[in-house]
């Protein structure tokens, strides 16, 4: 979230699309409910399903799965056509002004550079024209015909009401309610905020999805500002903290990123992340990446990481393919070529896409390490569970550890929420029998392996060698002890660069926050967005302070939000260009003449004067992107594309199928679905009282939601002769399921051009472990490829066919 | 620190002084000491609370936790009762479906006690000590990185990466849990590496 949760007071639109969060995050919904209380606020929900979110709206519309980027295209391309648009911010704030090379450009769903050989792009004509002086040539009038405002313009000019109801499926009066509603945020004054989850994210075009909706708040002024912002609501309670540190195949802590072997030397790495300004006078804060880079291999590799050993650099892997992400993994693993796999608090038996080839691909392991609090259904995937999981056990070869870790009432630490709160927690229970604390595991686990490299030699040794493990009791590390490695801490003395007589940080003391970072190895810090979590104030991840002075929702005091304890990213873009509050009545930060002051800690130099230095400090621009240059696999702006499995072919190119960038092994292309074999579209999603594949093991859970279902409308079930209540079979192009159905008026066919699109729900709640009824997921029948540029999975959109079946007698 | 005032204490002592005041008032003498001889004590004002967010969600609802023995103090602890934190600033004492039924996660009967290991081709787990089962992990981790570790690719750059052991970490658990994660996992070269953040 750019935004928090308590924030969402300050609203007056809110739109939630591409998630449903009055069901899946009840208690932060809360505060659109607030924001409709006391603000007049008003709810927009567009979504396949009448969902429980949808109850509580002011308007509704329903969309057809995976048709987004139609929607949300033709809303700013109605905004441009009526003037709800937010000029001074657009003009200032953002890159309209700025001129893309003429040779960019893109006709029947693509742009310029396709090669359909490699399904990629050669993106070196999405780019600005850079002048002699090194800078990108703007345009402040808008009129330059190359400019990114035209080009957007024309670019969304395909986008009519009219596409909006052949596409999507959404009726064209209320796609024009809701442009209407949206409008009125274009006022300065006005602020809507988005909200949004899996529903935009599992796609194949899930980025894309999400850059739709911040282009939009970009037009509309709505970044930066309380009430307004880009709020992702993360699926777990600390997979922002995971996501921050890095705990995938091509990430550093804090978003640097894990070298490719087309960086074989530091140099190289470095030449590559220069990040200079491409306007004058801007921050480009990503500058510091050295800092930052040598603190984490000071964090890691201690005395080891030097000057003269470029800081350790070959302690890293080269990455030979962007990422070894799940889907390449268990690709592999399928084919032979994975040997070990550990699952720490992970369930991907039911988490990953095509159970059937979860299953081949765990059954081909030597040995599968689970550590989790609960028995999982990978820990047993070996075990035959008749239907719910026929397999022939004996056959399966596959070793498997089940080690018993602790929940989060037996451990300290801290979790880190949407809104970017890094909150500390307390151990209260004896973990049960010998379950263990994963820090525990992970010590024992790594000092086994680091005594036999001690004992009997071995292959490439250092890095494992020389990790820094400097704790009280190396058995067991403590969460102080990594909480403040991940703070950073001086090596040498610190002193100020433009003062080196003033001394800020003693060798041995914490670092005040990352701006004490160093790249000459005086410095260590494992992740550099979350220095000031632990400095010599003490732990400030434990601050609580729930005083909220004059109420903006920005509770300062409680806990701490990075970056630096800010709660409210790109702040700054909350006055213009003079400096002031674009509402006065919902003022964040102001210019007083010398520096920036007010609610929240600057998001900008505090002494940047407001007409010099832009907004947005991290990009190289200093403004925000409406035209994303070469950053994106699939295009500078979001295209329309459709689900690999869709019910109707791509309007502007019917060979198109899916992403044309996506990743796609050949073993799955073979099981992708038409929708003349399947026709009916299935979309996944959460239920209010269950949490993933956890809470079935509890019987309060268990009891509210017992039983496997599947959702679908009363037109579906009389077409194909469905009771309420009754057995369906469910099947797609990978497998199949059996539920009851539940035959509901919250679904309803959606008539897409001169198409009838069905659409049936699967929730994702049920296994064959734990208290509640055994049934099953979505990922027995989801299409195993992800989003072309992250490889999240498309569960929100794919193709089934549904049958009545026999069963048990309805209960 | 965690938390200095107890906030069930606190009630406990005040609504004592409200019955003995009210009763005197009404002149039942002695009524204070007969109800105090057969009410049974309020539960909860004998256990350790405890600060904690919930476990589900990214919205991390603050929660108090209600122990049965105090951790802190070197005993044995058992939860006996969750419910919000009514000082929080986002959930303010109000909790979903999931977090009113947080004790049940952590007193579910398909907890694990025991680390367990299912043999190639057995149709059940039996029970291995911790020491036997670390032992193995890092015997298999040092054999196939020793025979699989690429430490250079075919035009001689050192790439130093291991693909054929992965690492799922898992996205519930703290940061200081994923940061000396993270340490182990680098540190080895593995680069089969996500969280639940790609799903």
């Amino acid at each position: 979230m750019t935004n928090s949760w308590t924030d969402i007071k300050n609203t007056d639109l809110v739109i939630v699309m591409g998630g449903n969060a009055a069901e899946a995050h009840p208690c932060g919904f809360k505060w659109v409910t607030e924001a409709k209380a006391t603000r007049g606020a008003k709810l927009i929900v567009v979504d396949p399903r009448f969902t429980r979110t949808a109850s509580v709206a002011d308007y509704y519309a329903p969309i057809r799965p995976g048709s987004d980027i139609v929607f949300l295209m033709a809303m700013i391309n109605w905004l441009i056509q009526n003037d709800k648009v937010q000029w001074d911010y657009v003009k200032n704030f953002t890159n309209a002004p700025l001129i893309v090379k003429d040779e960019y450009g893109w006709s029947d769903g693509l742009f310029t550079g396709y090669d359909p050989e490699k399904r990629d792009y050669d993106k070196s004509s999405w780019d600005y024209v850079i002048g002699e002086d090194g800078f990108a040539a703007v345009d402040m009038t808008l009129e330059h015909p190359r400019c990114v405002w035209n080009l957007l313009k024309e670019h969304v000019s395909r986008y009519t009401p009219e596409l909006v109801e052949q596409v999507c499926g959404t009726p064209r009066d209320r796609f024009l309610k809701i442009a209407e509603m949206i409008g009125e945020c274009s006022a300065p004054d006005k602020t809507m905020t988005s909200m949004y989850a899996l529903g935009w994210t599992q796609h194949s075009k899930g980025a894309q999805n999400i850059r739709g909706m911040a282009m939009l708040q970009l037009i509309l002024g709505n970044i930066g500002v309380r009430g307004g912002g880009m709020n992702a609501l993360r699926g777990h309670s600390n997979i922002q903290g995971l996501t921050d540190i890095g705990l995938m195949s091509n990430l550093i802590p804090g978003y640097l990123n894990i070298p490719t072997e087309k960086e074989p030397d530091w140099q190289t790495y470095m030449s590559s992340r220069s990040f200079t300004p491409l306007r004058p006078g801007q921050t480009s804060y990503w500058q510091n990446y050295p800092k930052f880079m040598v603190s984490f291999m000071k964090a890691m590799w201690g005395d080891a990481a030097t000057a003269e050993n470029d800081w350790a650099y070959h302690y890293l892997p080269k990455l030979d393919v962007p990422t070894y992400d799940i889907l390449r993994m268990f690709e592999l693993m399928n084919a032979g070529r994975v040997n070990l796999y550990f699952c720490q608090g992970f369930n991907p038996l039911l988490s990953f896409p095509n159970r059937a080839k979860v299953t081949a691909a765990l059954s081909k392991l030597k040995l599968l390490v689970v550590m989790d609090p609960l028995a999982t259904e990978t820990a047993h995937f070996w075990e035959n569970h008749g239907e719910h999981n026929d397999v022939d056990t004996a056959s399966i070869q596959t070793e498997v550890l089940e080690l018993p870790s602790t929940c989060f009432a037996e451990d300290d630490g801290a979790l880190v929420n949407s809104g970017r709160w890094l909150q500390w927690h307390w151990s209260a229970a004896t973990p049960p029998g010998q379950a263990k604390h994963d820090t525990w595991i992970m010590a024992q686990i790594f000092l086994r392996v680091k005594k036999l490299y001690q004992e009997e030699g071995g292959i490439f040794p250092d890095p494992i060698l020389n990790l820094t493990w400097d704790y009280a009791d190396p058995d067991e590390p403590s969460p102080e002890e990594l909480a403040k490695e991940m703070n950073g801490r001086a090596l040498a003395d610190v002193y100020d660069t433009a003062d080196p007589t003033k001394l800020l940080t003693a060798r041995g003391k914490q670092l005040l926050n990352f701006s004490q970072y160093r790249d000459d190895g005086s410095t260590m810090g494992a992740c550099w967005i979350y220095s000031g979590c632990w400095n010599e104030d003490g732990n400030n991840m434990a601050r609580r302070d729930n005083a909220d002075p004059d109420e903006t929702g920005a509770y300062p005091n409680w806990t701490f939000s990075w970056p630096l304890n800010r709660r409210i990213l790109y702040n700054r873009a909350s006055a213009d260009m003079q400096g002031r509050p674009w509402d006065p009545s919902r003022k964040l930060l102001e210019w007083d003449g010398e520096k920036w002051t007010g609610y929240d800690v600057p998001d900008i130099a505090p002494t940047a004067r407001p007409g010099d230095v832009g907004p947005f400090i991290m990009n190289q621009e200093g403004v925000s992107r409406l035209f994303t240059r070469g950053m994106m696999r699939d295009g500078p702006f979001p295209t329309h594309m459709e689900p690999f499995e869709s019910p109707i072919a791509n309007v502007f190119n019917p060979q198109m199928r899916g992403n044309p960038v996506a990743r796609v092994f050949a073993s799955d292309a073979e099981q992708f679905a038409t929708s003349e074999e399947f026709p009916i579209a299935a979309t996944s999603y959460r239920l209010t009282e269950h949490f993933h594949y956890w809470t079935k093991h509890n019987r309060i859970n268990a009891a509210l939601q017992p039983e496997f279902f599947v959702e679908i409308s009363e037109e579906l079930a009389a077409e194909k002769g469905i009771r309420p209540g009754g057995w369906v079979r469910v099947w797609s192009k990978r497998g199949e399921v059996k539920a009851k159905a539940l035959v509901t008026g919250r679904i309803k066919p959606m008539q897409c051009g001169d198409k009838l699109v069905h659409v049936i729900g699967i929730p994702l709640h049920w296994g064959f472990m734990g208290a509640a009824r055994k049934g099953w997921g979505p990922n027995s029948l989801t299409p195993f490829v992800g989003d072309a540029n992250v490889e999240t999975p498309e569960f929100k959109a794919f193709l089934v066919n549904i049958e009545p079946a026999t069963g048990e007698a309805v209960s | 620190m965690n938390i200095d005032l107890s906030r069930r204490g606190f009630l406990k002592l005040a609504g004592a002084g409200v019955a003995a005041t009210s009763l005197g008032a009404m002149g039942f003498g002695g009524a204070e000491a007969a109800e105090q001889a057969h009410v049974r004590a309020f539960k909860l004002a004998s256990t350790t609370e405890t600060r904690n967010t919930c476990p589900y969600c990214s919205v991390a609802c603050g929660i108090i936790i209600y122990s049965d023995g105090d951790l802190k103090a070197g005993e044995q602890a058992k939860v006996m009762h969750i419910e919000g934190d009514a000082d929080h600033p986002t959930n303010r004492g109000t909790l979903c479906p999931k977090g009113a039924a947080l004790k049940d996660f952590v007193n579910a009967e398909t907890r694990l006690t025991t680390p367990r290991i299912r043999r190639p081709g057995a149709a059940t787990f039996e029970e291995i000590s911790w020491d036997e089962a670390l032992d193995k992990i890092a015997r298999a981790l040092k054999d196939d990185r020793d025979a699989n570790m690429v430490l250079t690719n075919d035009d001689g750059v050192p790439v130093n990466r291991w693909t054929t052991t992965g690492y799922l970490a898992a996205s519930a658990t703290t940061n200081e849990t994923a940061w000396l994660t993270y340490k182990v996992v680098r540190s080895m070269g593995i680069v089969g590496f996500d969280n639940q953040a790609r799903v």
